[in-house]
């Protein structure tokens, strides 16, 4: 029941992007078209699970026995940015086709920011092990359902008439507006 | 000196960070629930983008092409550290307003694409006049971004009261932030398409 809690909200209720704000940057660049909206989910789902394992591990057995916790913001982006390029070396190997689908994407994970805010969220909620790994999947789903949700209303508001002063960004970031608000309607449920 | 003027202006219009470049995009919705933490954000920022826009500048050289970027974020990722243990030292009201956007300021795109672009090619003294113009175009937008949704939300500016009984709260909640950024880019876009 705990863990269903933990997905509901993560998902609905503390929606990622339009609840938290993390990981705008590839909301407002790569949705323009369902299809890669999806390879971007895939890849955040991906590397989000791993990193928040990585974070989990990294603060309970070496930041806080040796008391360094103020190097929490080092060290997980580095682990991060070292996490990404291991992933991709290893797809890249494992599996071609997936490196095919997620290739792109994986640079780009390194700077976005819901990944560290992710990993720094779990320890702020003192998350255990397998609640972390929950609550990091779950956040990332709710990343792509956000992203596949925006990608779909995006590719036909291209067709529409929008004054000259709103076209492109304006126009989408408040459509972006008008989701969070119908994501607002979901508070309570948890 | 002229020139040195125009570097500095440039990232307070021409190349203004949120409104221009739409960059550094999620502490932009995230901290500008009111004026003092819009400002707050953008003052942490211009400080990181600084200090590691000189230091950057300072050791091109000496880093080797392929590991410069884990090594710019590891120069920015210290000046984060910095910020943050000062702010929780001197101002813990706002480094518990901006909560885990403080450590984030890591992953702004500003501060890494001003390395790349910027620092790695020019001296010292350009490159902190670079940061220091860019991060005062990227405090005032949040600044005004802020006070907007202050006013609008809670009928405050800079926590004074201006409307007694509050205002539209949604614009303090999460798609005030967006709707508001959607109208002031337009509004920003009317205006320079005007000049233009």
């Amino acid at each position: 029941m705990e863990y269903v809690l933990i997905i509901i909200g993560s998902i609905f209720v503390n929606n990622i992007v339009l609840a938290q704000f993390f990981g705008i940057c590839p909301f407002l660049g790569v949705s323009n078209r369902v299809e890669t909206s999806l390879g971007m989910g895939a890849a955040v789902t991906f590397v989000m699970a791993l990193a928040a394992v990585a974070a989990y591990l990294i603060q309970y057995y070496v930041l806080v026995p040796l008391h360094i916790e103020y190097m929490q913001t080092i060290v997980f982006i580095l682990v991060i940015a070292m996490l990404v390029q291991m992933v991709e070396l290893v797809l890249k190997k494992v599996s071609p086709p997936l490196y095919q689908a997620l290739g792109i994407f994986l640079p780009l994970i390194t700077t976005n920011c819901a990944v560290l805010g992710v990993a720094l969220l779990l320890v702020q909620k003192e998350l255990e092990l397998l609640q972390s790994v929950v609550y990091s999947t779950a956040t990332a789903i709710g990343f792509a359902l956000a992203l596949t949700i925006f990608a779909g209303i995006r590719e036909s508001l291209e067709l529409e008439d929008v004054p000259p002063a709103m076209r492109g960004l304006p126009i989408a970031i408040i459509t972006a507006g008008i989701l969070a608000m119908a994501f607002m309607g979901f508070s309570g449920l948890v | 000196m002229n020139n040195n003027l125009r570097l500095f202006t440039r990232g307070i219009i021409k190349e203004n960070p949120t409104f221009v470049l739409l960059l550094g995009m999620c502490p932009t919705l995230g901290t500008t629930t009111s004026a003092v933490t819009g400002m707050g954000m953008g003052l942490a920022t211009l400080f990181v983008l600084t200090l590691s826009n000189m230091v950057i500048s300072l050791v091109k050289r000496q880093i080797p092409d392929k590991v410069r970027i884990p090594a710019y974020i590891v120069i920015i990722a210290s000046f984060v550290t910095v910020v943050q243990l000062c702010m929780e030292a001197y101002v813990p009201s706002l480094y518990k307003a901006l909560g885990v956007f403080l450590p984030l300021i890591v992953v702004n795109c500003i501060i890494l694409g001003r390395a790349e672009a910027f620092a790695s090619k020019n001296g010292v003294g350009a490159s902190a006049l670079d940061g220091l113009g860019i991060g005062v175009g990227f405090t005032l937008s949040l600044t005004l971004l802020g006070l907007v949704r202050e006013v609008l939300g809670a009928g405050s500016a800079f926590g004074v009261q201006i409307f007694p009984g509050g205002g539209i709260l949604i614009f303090v909640l999460a798609p005030g932030a967006f709707f508001a950024l959607g109208y002031l880019l337009a509004l920003f876009n009317k205006f320079t398409a005007k000049i233009r």
